[in-house]
């Protein structure tokens, strides 16, 4: 009972906080730039206008992948909120980023097509990590599910330090931000179009953007489990990290996916190997 | 409820698609000036957008030419509805001086319906402004009528 109360906070919750953070983000980065930026609601208002556009599709496709893809981040926020297998929720949400990709690959648009082949190399570069951080929840709990997690008493990150460092990585390219942002960018304009969003229009968009709130928050939660101990402090890792992640989108260009790959694949999964040899020799 | 809130989000959420239909690039500079910091479109939800799929209003400069009337026509059906067309600029409005030209069909009005005419030489950034506010009425208002 406990457990169907959690998921269902989960489903609701999620996606209210992930445009929320997707305002502020904006306001944020407004603020940077000296301007004023748009209301803190802006995403709910983009999304509610999309709802409200012309159905328009270049195949039946489309249709599906949009909707696998939504159906898919919701389904592993709930697993994550059930305090599910942490291995689950990993199939779940790649499934769903297969599927966005399927469905940018299904229209002939070169824009949307170069989208897609970039996306796919960075769900290349962030899954190893998603994978290794959760080796290291494994090693340190001795179990994939979340309910182990809590049963430490100990902060997670005082274990996992090089583990979180290397998340940080997937968090940036999962939220589509520089330098990772080149399969599609959360910003108006970029060199391909809107790359893997290109042919995705009206209400399909509009799933997707929901979709990626989903995400949003389930990357977040990832990160928050790093410090289950206290929730003040659980806070504080979070905005930091955020903040941090908005740091790194206003003052970095945007890279190749060459640049990503070595980076992350080197330096990500690097740091993320070394913390493993460090958790199986301590 | 929903209903409501959709209607209420048009307005604040215009997607901007700006289209140089052969415009000497004065006004383009001028749209192009709206987005930075000195005037900020992005407070009232106004994002330039590179995807005429992805746009609400369709910014066009320039006259329109025998090569180019195609193109605008393409970009303008690749819009969803509901949808709002803004000239912007003297040529954009009637084709301006070079109304008379052999090769120039005229005003952006003679391929595409426009809602708001944007005048100028160049048009000011606040004008555009303007111009972008009185479409959203426009569209608000035929939304209402459809």
């Amino acid at each position: 009972m406990e457990t169907l109360i959690f998921v269902i906070i989960g489903l609701v919750a999620a996606p209210l906080l992930g445009g929320l953070i997707a305002g502020l983000d904006r306001r944020l980065t407004a603020w940077f730039q000296s301007r004023q930026g748009p209301p803190i609601m802006q995403a709910f208002y983009d999304v509610g206008k999309l709802f409200g556009k012309e159905k328009m599709v270049v195949n039946q496709w489309q249709i599906l992948c949009a909707w696998v893809y939504l159906i898919a981040a919701a389904v592993s926020v709930a697993l994550f909120f059930a305090q599910g297998d942490l291995l689950l929720v990993f199939f779940v949400q790649a499934i769903g980023a297969v599927f966005l990709v399927m469905g940018a690959m299904s229209v002939k648009s070169p824009f949307s097509q170069v989208g897609a082949q970039r996306e796919l190399i960075q769900i290349l570069a962030y899954e190893p990590i998603l994978i290794l951080v959760f080796v290291g929840f494994y090693m340190v709990t001795g179990s994939f599910s979340i309910h182990a997690v809590w049963a430490q008493d100990t902060p997670l990150l005082a274990k996992m330090p090089l583990l979180y460092l290397a998340l940080g990585y997937a968090l940036t390219i999962k939220l589509r931000k520089s330098p990772f942002d080149f399969s599609t960018s959360h910003h108006g304009h970029q060199e391909l179009v809107k790359g893997v969003l290109t042919e995705y229009s009206g209400p399909y968009l509009g799933l997707i953007e929901i979709a990626h709130w989903y995400e949003t928050i389930l990357v977040l939660s990832l990160c928050a489990l790093f410090w289950h101990t206290n929730v003040a402090w659980m806070a504080l890792l979070l905005v930091a990290t955020y903040m941090l992640e908005i740091l790194v989108d206003n003052t970095m260009a945007r890279m190749t996916w060459r640049w990503m790959l070595k980076r992350v694949w080197l330096l990500g999964m690097g740091i993320a190997v070394v913390n493993l040899i460090w958790l199986y020799a301590g | 409820m929903f209903g409501s809130f959709i209607k209420k989000s048009r307005a604040k959420s215009p997607w901007i698609m700006h289209f140089d239909c052969g415009s000497c690039n004065g006004c383009d500079i001028e749209v192009l000036a709206c987005l930075t910091p000195l005037y900020d479109v992005e407070r009232f939800g106004i994002i330039n957008v590179g995807n005429p799929k992805h746009a609400d209003v369709l910014l066009v400069t320039g006259t329109v030419n025998h090569r180019n009337k195609k193109v605008l026509k393409n970009i303008y059906d690749q819009m969803p509805e509901p949808k709002a067309v803004i000239a912007i600029g003297a040529c954009g409005n009637t084709g301006g001086i070079f109304r008379e030209a052999y090769n120039v069909v005229g005003g952006v009005d003679k391929v595409i319906p426009v809602d708001v005419y944007v005048p100028g030489c160049p048009a000011k950034p606040e004008a555009i402004i303007d111009g972008v506010v009185a479409g959203l009425a426009k569209f608000a208002q035929k939304v209402e009528e459809a």
